[in-house]
């Protein structure tokens, strides 16, 4: 259950109380760090899209901008957060930890090397499929317990979006199970070995196509972002919200576009598993699985997100819907049965098991 | 599951105090006068009922629970009560006249689960009736599929179908055609070339330089 050394280092407490500090510090320490990582998207966000759109981006705040992210938390900190006369003010101060709290859970199952993961549990996939279709209510809170028509907009819009996308993602997700054969994150990973031309990413290119754009939107973000599409509905779902309650849907939504990059990594990338496995001639080190590959794919997504949204102009609504439901779908289901095919006929990486 | 009599472990702890969330959440869902409210509770309960299932190593239909029902069903039922304008006097109207009828149901309800329950005591040793723990490395939902994909394929896939039929059901009782109503196509709109739209017209200045 818990590592030697850290039995060795709580062997003062009693028993049952070693694994609860033990869970509750590696739980924090990964807390803390995701937190981190997602502060310096923000401000790399900033930079990244300042260089494509051939400007500079925030460079005052420390060495090239660097404090940024600190000296916006507090100035969101020291701001008033106004409640609005007739919201629902039980519901509007709870919807944006209900936005945040599944996001977090969910890395509970990520595996982030060899042998690291918080909770290995066998049906690792669903439950991330069941948390992140959980966040939905945090936004549609929002919209409604504001009592203003643009929030509410916006998370009628969520809503769909959500709840649309969510399926063309679940069954790209079938894909993958169908190839490792198993629910279990690290399992997938492992089913991934043998070289970068073992990775899912070959064999299930469609879906992985619409998997990561799926992720797009149900993140919420451009060109996906009509739920706040500041032309037409100001801000939609967090228009009333101001100060630390409008700043945890922001890390809510950055939390959830680093889960996205992981997953997709996880899923047909190989996760921490060296892209140069099978090249023997580079040294061990290079070959080996370790935590860097992971960080190294998930930085690659992260800046896809933010390249697409410096791209790519926003969606209109009813084509958002139309990809999900009438594009998406159809070619995840018209793979899952080529999948079907492919394995019956023992062709493929997944052949052998 | 709750420790019979003397073990009064951690797990039993968690049972009851998931289960005195789950029927406060489900008292909430049918005493509270907002509809909103009742949907939320009735997430709270499906939510309790789903920890409840997972304290019964039943983790495959504690995340379906949560998957299906919180995270599409209930997000689809806030999404239409949040856009119903219902008042609320007008829906408490002819609750006397009608609360015999729904305290009748009520009891046959009570008395329905009372039976079950009391048959499934019949001829059962309830010393032993905690059912072993899984042993290590069992999955759940491995077994479940195995089962299902094998020896319950038939059934299965006559539900499958059933649903099929019922989804095709839905939308064509939904699906007329209304008059006035605009659609574009989308196929035609993406096949469009430049020709198409603009016409390069050559004409001489009209006024000398």
């Amino acid at each position: 259950m818990i590592p030697e050394f850290a039995s060795n280092l709580l062997s003062f407490l009693p028993e049952w109380m070693q694994a609860t500090t033990w869970y509750g510090v590696v739980a924090l320490v990964l807390f803390v760090s995701i937190i981190l990582m997602m502060a310096f998207l923000t401000l790399i966000e900033r930079r990244v899209i300042g260089a494509i759109q051939a400007r500079i981006g925030p460079n005052r705040v420390g060495f090239k901008g660097i404090g940024q992210p600190f000296a916006d938390v507090i100035k969101l900190l020291v701001k008033e957060i106004i409640i609005p006369s007739n919201a629902n003010k039980l519901l509007f101060v709870v919807a944006p930890l209900l936005a945040l709290i599944p996001a977090l859970c969910t890395w509970a199952v990520v595996p982030f090397a060899p042998n690291f993961t918080v909770a290995d549990i066998n049906a690792g996939l669903l439950y991330i499929l069941a948390l992140t279709s959980a966040g939905i209510y945090g936004v549609i809170l929002a919209g409604w317990a504001a009592n203003s028509k643009y929030a509410f907009l916006g998370a009628m819009r969520a809503a769909a979006q959500m709840v649309a996308y969510e399926i063309a993602m679940g069954f790209a997700l079938v894909g993958v199970v169908m190839a490792a054969g198993s629910l279990n994150l690290g399992e997938i990973i492992e089913a991934q070995s043998g070289g970068h031309f073992s990775y899912f990413f070959w064999w299930l290119l469609p879906l992985f196509f619409v998997y990561f754009i799926s992720g797009i939107a149900e993140t919420n973000r451009a060109p996906f972002d009509v739920v706040e599409g500041e032309s037409e509905i100001v801000a939609g779902f967090h228009v009333e919200y101001s100060g630390m309650a409008f700043a945890v849907f922001f890390v809510a939504e950055y939390v959830n576009m680093i889960l996205i990059s992981a997953l997709t990594s996880i899923f047909f990338f190989g996760g921490w598993l060296s892209p140069f496995e099978s090249w023997t001639w580079l040294p061990g080190w290079l070959r080996a699985p370790s935590f860097i590959w992971l960080f190294i794919k998930v930085w690659f997504f992260l800046f896809c997100f933010l390249w697409f949204r410096a791209t790519f102009p926003r969606y209109r609504y009813d084509q958002i819907m139309r990809l999900g439901w009438k594009v998406f779908i159809p070619i995840t289901l018209v793979w899952i049965l080529v999948e079907g095919i492919l394995w019956y006929y023992q062709v493929g990486p997944w052949a052998a098991a | 599951m709750p420790g019979i009599g003397k073990r009064m472990t951690l797990t039993s702890i968690l049972f009851y105090a998931f289960s005195a969330v789950l029927v406060v959440a489900a008292l909430g869902v049918i005493t509270a006068r907002n509809p909103v409210h009742a949907a939320l509770f009735l997430v709270l309960a499906f939510v309790n009922s789903a920890v409840l299932w997972l304290l019964m190593e039943a983790e495959f239909l504690a995340i379906v629970l949560v998957l299906v029902y919180v995270g599409a069903v209930m997000v689809l039922f806030l999404f239409v009560v949040m856009m119903l304008d219902i008042n609320v006097a007008q829906m408490r109207e002819g609750f006397t006249r009608y609360a015999p009828l729904g305290i009748i149901v009520a009891l046959l309800v009570v008395i329905e689960i009372a039976s079950v329950v009391w048959v499934k005591r019949l001829g059962v040793d309830t010393t032993t009736a905690v059912p072993a723990a899984a042993p290590e490395g069992y999955s759940n939902t491995q077994a479940l599929g195995e089962l299902l994909y094998t020896h319950y394929l038939y059934p299965f896939e006559l539900a499958a179908m059933l649903l099929l039929l019922a989804i095709i059901a839905a939308i064509s009782l939904t699906m007329r055609k209304r008059r006035g109503f605009k659609q574009q196509d989308v196929a035609a709109q993406v096949a469009v070339r430049p020709q198409d739209r603009i016409r390069i017209v050559k004409m001489a200045p009209e006024k000398d330089a």
